[in-house]
């Protein structure tokens, strides 16, 4: 299992360059939609991007339930190879 | 001013000779050219006859931040930053949580664009055979699509009482305009923002129009390259850019004092139901719109000092535009083409020659023609060249003209 703080560094990069979030305000505890502003656009190419960086598939049914970004970095942790 | 007067209270553009309307009409009047050797490597790459383009003077994202960028294609890009340029200098804040300037229920956008957005779609269809469908962008159809620029303003300034995109090639922008103006007229706005815009020089586009043998050659002096009217004109520049007026009921200006340019008092708008390119030879749809505006503004010919032609310095084109003009005008009004220093904006030229039209009767004189080594002999019309030319002028025409056979004219007057 992947180290969950550096998920969480690796997902906020992310977040950053698609979405303009700062990194720092990217942590676990917030929702990507009503506290980050996230668009099911921008969520679509965050997903894409997560599943290339940490070897991981994010199936459509699945990201609907990854509402915050603490929800996404146990949904990697747990499924990365 | 009567209640359904038409007037202009905002004006915004990004083009090839500056990233607004100021730098844009001083280039004018000073004779640039914003015709340069295309940098891309590309031009070369692909062996292509056209290495010239009028290219913005300024890069989009030195106004939009890099993550809105990115969600937008350039001709959106384009379109957002000459309305946030009109809307401010029409005396409006942007909406925000206390509330809008405008009713949004009166607030309506009408925004066309020739192509729309084929250099996202080009893009993402690279990614698509490269990398698979996972690395197409969500966002793809909304770049692309042609409503794109008019909708993303729309959104941004809260307007509910209409979005549209006209679709009439090299006459979209104009067309742009005359929609908001009968949007206006019959009552459905009180205020529109209006114009058009256009950003997609790219291989295929140039490739395409060099195909059709409609773009100048004349790589080797790019800032002569348009020439409309010129005995020696061989096509014209392909540019990018945009346009955009606030147009408001004379009431609704009158009742918040705003600062008016002028005013809208006629629109024509015609089709030659001819040819898919080529103008009818007769140009009856070019003298029927410039005669409908005449009409819908109840001024006569002879009001009309000035003419802001479409001559994009191609050989039939200009000659047929110039006949037209005679025919159903006169040889007094004075002439010019302003392409010959923007090169061709498509969907953006009939919006930012709509401003430049305007400003012309506003501060009371018209700007060059650049490159008129020599006026075609059947050209049989007064153009200004070498210098400005101070006149007080009343009333004026700009013409645009499209592919498909669109005709649309917009005849300015002095507030």
């Amino acid at each position: 299992m992947a180290d969950k703080t550096e998920l969480l560094t690796g997902l906020a990069e992310i977040v950053e360059e698609v979405a303009g979030v700062a990194k720092d305000d990217v942590t676990a505890e917030k929702s990507f939609v009503d506290d980050l502003d996230i668009d099911s656009l921008s969520m679509v190419e965050i997903a894409v991007q997560a599943e290339d960086r940490f070897g991981v598939k994010i199936p459509d049914d699945e990201l609907a339930n990854l509402k915050t970004v603490g929800d996404a970095v146990d949904y990697v942790a747990a499924n990365s190879k | 001013m009567s209640n359904t007067d038409v007037v202009i209270t905002g004006i915004g553009a990004t083009t090839p000779l500056g990233p607004d309307v100021t730098s844009t009409w001083d280039g004018l009047l000073a004779g640039r050219s914003g015709v340069r050797a295309l940098e891309a490597d590309w031009a070369e790459a692909y062996d292509l006859p056209v290495r010239i383009g009028a290219t913005l003077a300024e890069e989009p994202t030195e106004k939009i931040p890099r993550v809105r960028a990115r969600r937008l294609d350039r001709c959106e890009q384009v379109a957002l930053i000459a309305a946030w340029q009109a809307w401010e200098d029409a005396g409006y804040s942007l909406p925000s949580d206390d509330g809008e300037d405008v009713e949004p229920e009166r607030l309506g956008v009408s925004i066309g664009t020739g192509i729309g957005g084929p250099v996202t779609l080009l893009e993402q269809d690279d990614n698509l055979e490269q990398h698979g469908m996972r690395k197409v962008s969500p966002l793809t159809v909304p770049m692309l699509m042609p409503n794109g620029p008019a909708a993303h303003v729309g959104i941004e300034l809260r307007a509910r009482a209409g979005v549209h995109s006209p679709a009439s090639a090299c006459a979209s922008g104009a067309e742009g305009i005359a929609k908001a103006y009968d949007m206006i007229r019959s009552g459905r706005a009180d205020v529109v923002v209006a114009g058009g815009a256009e950003a997609c020089i790219h291989p295929i586009t140039i490739a395409g129009f060099a195909q059709a043998r409609t773009v100048s050659t004349r790589n080797d002096d790019p800032e002569r390259a348009s020439r409309p009217f010129d005995v020696d004109r061989d096509g014209f520049v392909l540019g990018e850019g945009a346009g955009v007026m606030v147009l408001e009921s004379a009431a609704h200006a009158e009742a918040r004092g705003a600062r008016v340019y002028g005013k809208v008092a006629g629109t024509g708008i015609t089709s030659d139901a001819y040819h898919i390119t080529g103008n009818h030879p007769d140009g009856i749809g070019q003298i029927a719109a410039m005669r409908q505006a005449i009409e819908q503004a109840g001024v006569t010919t002879r009001d009309v000092g000035h003419v802001n032609a479409h001559a994009t310095s191609t050989v039939v084109g200009d000659v047929g535009e110039a006949a037209a003009i005679q025919k159903a005008l006169g040889d007094h009004p004075v002439v010019t083409a302003p392409k010959s220093a923007l090169g061709h904006l498509v969907g953006g030229a009939g919006a930012v020659e709509g401003i430049a039209t305007l400003l012309a009767i506003y501060h009371g004189v018209v700007p060059m023609t650049l490159n008129l080594g020599e006026l075609d002999p059947k050209v049989e019309l007064d153009v200004v060249a070498g210098e400005p030319r101070k006149m007080e002028l009343s009333a004026a025409i700009s013409n645009s003209f499209g592919f498909g056979g669109h005709n649309t004219a917009l005849l300015f007057t002095s507030a």
